[in-house]
């Protein structure tokens, strides 16, 4: 009974100020104001052309569009101001065919607001539940559907299906397990050994120390890495083994990992944010904190790289080096503890 | 009615105009605190000397030691003092985290002069030569590698600039030309880390300019780029003016015809 029964007249009685239905007050509703196409014919046949307008332009896009597509080669540049140099054929077509579905949307929204019946209506609701005796109805049918089925009396029965459906859930748990393999211990560890070289990223050359200027940095990753890449075929070593290498005054380091992890104010960190495990490595010499551009995690690498600022919990954990015999750099151990962000079993 | 006499957007206006005034007129009245070109000595290096001693001693030192307003500036090379002076960075215009580029207030024989003085105090970096700029055989590609490697984490991948903490920023390099890029590699300039030749070859360095050059030709073929900052201003962009023109759409449909 929510249809409307009075198209044009109050239904529900909603110019009493009560809805028939529910009894419910319902707002006043303002007079109507005839619009000018109502009761003006000049004004309905102007309306009437804005409207045949919109669609006629409409169409006329549409025929735009097609000889734009066909006739502009798309590979002319055309400058617009504000916008700037873009691609005639492209913009053509874009502005002709939106332009096209635009005005048929006007137009009709246009149609339906000047010209079609306007009429204030009241619609009510009916009340969100079902009657009483449909209720009572259903009630009473699944008690009898209860004690029809003998589920009470049956006890086997009902023990053996409550076991059923408890036993139901260990499919779910056992395909749960074998959704791994589970990661082991490659999240803990890298490439990084002892004795391996270190080499720059994208050129891979070994570093001499004494090349690396006070306030340099170079992205760095493990001499193997090429090798182990080529037989892994993925990047996830170098997507845990990558550090930065920083040199800066020895008298600046307020405190380190490890004793003399350093060599002569070279340092080597985990390129890995302990927060989400976004590249960090937008390394500010002069005050030596390397700021992860993702959450703005800042690390103080002067100070074990510490944590100074953002939502990492973990410093960024160093990677302890010395130099080999003839002046190159060298990791002193691998990691003493895992890279990147934490995980479950890290604990 | 005398109150609504006024504009509602009145108070807004003199608040702009007064504001923009006082900055202006600051800005105006502290770039020219730098000295203008003093008395020509015999050699550059005395001249050097000479603006050294008149416009850059106070912060940094009599003998370019260095103090608590300046770093120290021997070993820094000729390299830093071009790259600093030539972009207008140095004589800073006011104290700050971060010097920024404005009109240089010294001409091109006095910087040279600057950085000859300041490369007799000890060896440092270099202002490269024509021959190092020379980018025309640099293997784009490999640079294109080294930029996102070492340049992109502050850079941006489109070298645009981005920010970096407590207010620096890493400066967009769409305006920057071979020896600005290469002065600053060298040198570190502020919160930048020193490439050295020894670690980034000269070729690698050559091969990085010409991708920075590549960038900078770029057109923006979708037109719009927004500063090609990615989704910061896109999203920024879309949410106001496509947001925007669906709630007036919106209220233009919901609206009552007359």
């Amino acid at each position: 009974m929510n249809e409307l029964e009075h198209p044009t007249g109050d239904p529900y009685g909603a110019k009493d100020g009560k809805d028939l239905v529910s009894g419910i007050t319902v707002f006043p509703m303002e007079p109507h104001v005839p619009r000018k196409a109502d009761i003006d014919p000049k004004a309905a046949r102007r309306a009437e052309r804005q409207v045949a307008t919109m669609f006629g332009l409409s169409s006329l896009m549409i025929i735009a569009f097609v000889v734009a597509f066909v006739k502009i080669p798309n590979t002319s540049l055309i400058s617009i101001p504000i916008i700037g140099v873009v691609n005639a054929n492209h913009i053509a077509i874009g502005f002709t065919f939106g332009l096209a579905i635009l005005l048929i949307g006007i137009g009709a929204i246009h149609w339906a607001k000047k010209l079609m019946p306007d009429e204030e209506v009241v619609q009510a609701r009916h009340a969100l539940t079902s009657p009483d005796e449909e209720r009572k109805e259903v009630e009473s049918s699944f008690k009898r559907g209860a004690a029809e089925s003998g589920f009470k009396e049956r006890k086997i029965i009902r023990r053996s299906l409550l076991g059923a459906l408890a036993l139901f859930p260990v499919p779910l748990v056992v395909l749960l397990r074998d959704l791994g393999p589970m990661p082991g211990t490659r999240l803990r560890e890298t490439i990084w050994d002892k004795g391996i070289h270190l080499v720059t990223d994208a050129t891979y050359k070994k570093i001499k120390a004494s090349d690396i200027p006070l306030g340099g940095l170079i992205n760095a990753v493990p001499e193997n890495l090429l090798e182990v890449e080529h037989e892994e075929e993925n990047l996830n070593q170098r997507g845990k083994a990558s550090i930065i290498v920083v040199r800066m005054d020895p008298a600046d380091i307020v405190s380190q990992q490890g004793q003399d992890w350093d060599y002569q104010g070279v340092l080597a960190f985990s390129k890995i944010c302990t927060h989400l495990g976004c590249p960090t490595s937008l390394y500010q010499q002069r005050t030596h904190h390397l700021l992860c551009p993702c959450h703005q995690s800042t690390f103080d690498l002067s100070d074990s790289g510490n944590v100074v600022f953002g939502p990492a919990a973990r410093r960024m954990p160093q990677l302890a080096i010395t130099v080999d015999a003839e002046g190159y750099l060298v990791a002193q151990s691998g990691f003493n503890q895992p890279v990147g962000p934490s995980f479950w079993e890290r604990g | 009615m005398a109150l609504n006499r006024r504009h509602p957007a009145a108070l807004f206006a003199v608040l702009v105009v007064g504001l923009g005034t006082t900055g202006a007129a600051y800005a105006a009245v502290s770039a020219q605190t730098a000295p203008k070109a003093a008395v020509r000595t015999e050699t550059q290096v005395e001249q050097g000397k000479q603006l050294f001693l008149e416009g850059c001693s106070s912060c940094h030192g009599l003998a370019a030691q260095g103090g608590s307003d300046g770093p120290s500036l021997i070993g820094v090379g000729s390299a830093a003092v071009d790259f600093q002076v030539s972009t207008g960075r140095m004589p800073l215009a006011a104290p700050g985290v971060q010097a920024m580029p404005k009109t240089p207030s010294y001409n091109e024989a006095e910087t040279a002069a600057l950085a000859a003085f300041v490369a007799t105090l000890a060896p440092g970096p270099a202002i490269p030569t024509e021959e190092m700029l020379n980018t025309s055989n640099a293997e784009v590609a490999l640079g294109g590698e080294l930029f996102r490697t070492n340049c992109a984490q502050c850079h941006g991948a489109n070298g645009v600039g981005g920010a970096l903490s407590q207010g620096r920023v890493a400066p967009s390099l769409m305006g920057s030309d071979a020896k600005t890029i290469y002065e600053a590699m060298v040198s570190g300039p502020q919160s930048m880390p020193v490439f050295a030749n020894s670690t980034l070859s000269i070729e690698d360095k050559q091969g990085i300019i010409r991708y920075i050059q590549e960038l900078q030709k770029n057109e923006s073929p979708g037109g719009f780029s927004l500063g090609r900052l990615g989704p910061v201003t896109e999203g920024l962009f879309i949410f106001i003016a496509g947001l925007g023109a669906l709630i007036i759409a919106a209220v233009w449909i919901g609206a009552k015809a007359k």
